[in-house]
């Protein structure tokens, strides 16, 4: 159970986004992508369930080469992945409770009311029970973005992909969807990527940190060495100093 | 001399380029959807509710352009005729344009507008909001899930708007007949019978059906291809209605060429 990052390489026209990616991410570990933005994070994280093709490099999840799966061999992998949206992605025509209940009805088996209650307790983790018969456009940016979350781990996948889980969030609101983060990796013991580039939440809920910058993993190392890393970029990047590294300017 | 016509001579290039390109990404489109046909289970549960939003909703707006197409061949048939052709070929005349031609153009065009321009908005703004990738990582296959029953709807519910469009059509030039017309409704039924043949019905439904294929399919791959934000979700919707309409008339001519 892990995720294999191998050289990844993605282009978009003539702009190199991605440059030679390699990152190993262990069973029951939670690892932040930090990076500047434009860095690749978000394309990085839709090569791993196939969303995009890399160009070039490999990207193997439970030793599966994802880029090598059928179309049928792909969804059952995608069973064992939730992913988290920037946006949350919801479905503006479904209820929460439909939104959540979605990725339930391609899990062979599930009865109806297994899927209600396997809905309901989803709602229960993220701290949302009695929103499931509003729709989205009835919630506010934090609840869209707890919902997003119930969906992706309804079926309980072994791992969950975050893609900035806490954009244009307030501190108060971003420590809760950190709080359930943490929540989640404890409780159902999945192996966690999160793609921020907020610094405070990547500190708080990573086991280890990857600064992605330039197309390439500049830097990798638990949330004490990235606060005591002196890579000039780095340092920029946590202390909001562009002044600090020039290429950054 | 050179300088003066390689800009045009390059814009025709790349236009020709363009062209092609995009035939080709309807080509691997319509290719993806009838493979999704087979994933049942995906689309199946859509495809009520498709026919309802697609068809049964848009019988109203058929039905009203259908009434006034009607009155307006009755009035147009009589001023023409007068002194010339008895009154009765009023009938024969509203019934033959409506079910060979009016019905189904007019109510194509129509649904051009409504069902295409819904489908690319819908799946358009689906796809610049993630809607669609999102779709991808829950396992299911966007094209099953959203194109399919789209398309079956559209296959299966235009036929039966066109008929109702064809019906109404009939009926209002019928009673625009009777009523300011010096026309009986026998001296109408005469005229409605005189060059009526069973094939005008099936040539009709024939021409909607595939204006429901061309609206449909059009509309999701529009959809489809939005790539941006809100002003890609226009483009796809302008482009949707604009190259549905257009299939229409060019189907319509194509359908007179080779069933008549």
């Amino acid at each position: 159970m892990s995720i294999r990052i191998w050289e990844v390489r993605k282009s978009f026209g003539a702009r190199v986004v991605l440059d030679g990616v390699t990152l190993d991410v262990d069973a029951g570990e939670t690892v932040a992508i930090i990076g500047f933005s434009g860095s690749g994070k978000s394309v990085l994280l839709k090569t791993i369930v196939g969303l995009l093709k890399p160009d070039s490099g490999a990207v193997f999840v439970d030793g599966q080469d994802v880029g090598a799966l059928r179309r049928e061999e792909l969804y059952a992998l995608r069973r064992q992945v939730g992913y988290v949206f920037q946006f949350a992605a919801l479905f503006d025509s479904m209820t929460v409770e439909e939104n959540v209940a979605m990725g339930l009805r391609r899990v062979p088996g599930m009865t109806e009311a297994q899927i209600r209650e396997r809905v309901e307790e989803s709602l229960r983790l993220v701290e949302l029970e009695g929103y499931g018969a509003r729709l989205p456009g009835q919630l506010s940016g934090g609840q869209r973005k707890r919902v997003g979350l119930a969906r992706a781990i309804a079926t309980r996948p072994r791992y969950v992909l975050y893609d900035e889980p806490t954009t244009g969030l307030d501190p108060v609101t971003t420590a809760v969807i950190d709080r359930l983060i943490l929540k989640l990796d404890r409780e159902l013991g999945v192996t966690s990527l999160v793609v921020t580039h907020n610094m405070e939440s990547a500190l708080r809920i990573a086991d280890r940190i990857a600064f992605l910058h330039d197309g390439r993993v500049r830097f990798t190392g638990t949330p004490d060495e990235v606060r005591s890393s002196e890579d000039p970029i780095v340092r920029a990047f946590i202390e909001g100093r562009p002044e600090l590294a020039q290429e950054v300017v | 001399m050179n300088g003066l016509w390689s800009a045009p001579l390059a814009w025709v290039g790349r236009s020709a380029l363009e062209l092609s390109a995009g035939f080709g990404r309807f080509g691997r489109f319509t290719a993806s959807a009838v493979r999704a046909l087979s994933d049942t289970g995906t689309w199946g549960r859509q495809l009520i509710e498709q026919m309802a939003r697609l068809g049964v909703e848009s019988i109203p707006i058929a039905v009203f352009i259908a009434a006034f197409t009607g009155i307006v061949l009755a009035l147009q048939a009589s001023y023409t005729f007068t002194g010339a052709v008895p009154l009765y070929f009023v009938g024969a005349l509203v019934a033959k344009t409506m079910i060979l031609e009016l019905g189904p153009v007019l109510t194509g065009l129509a649904l051009a507008g409504r069902v295409g321009a819904n489908i690319a908005s819908e799946i358009g703004t689906m796809r610049v909001t993630e809607q669609i990738d999102a779709l991808e990582t829950l396992a299911y296959d966007p094209v099953a899930y959203l194109v399919v029953p789209r398309v079956l709807a559209g296959v299966v519910m235009f036929p039966i708007v066109v008929a109702f469009a064809d019906a109404v059509g009939i009926a209002a030039g019928w009673i625009t007949s009777i009523n300011l017309l010096d026309l009986s409704t026998p001296e109408f039924v005469r005229g409605v019978r005189l060059f009526f043949d069973t094939f005008d019905v099936r040539y009709s439904l024939v021409k909607a059906t595939s204006f429901g294929l061309v609206v449909t399919l059009v509309g999701c791959f529009s959809g489809f291809g939005a790539a941006g934000g809100a002003a890609a979700v226009g483009r796809a919707t302008t482009q949707a209605v604009v190259l549905s309409s257009m299939l229409i008339l060019v189907l319509d001519a194509f359908w007179a060429a080779v069933l008549l």
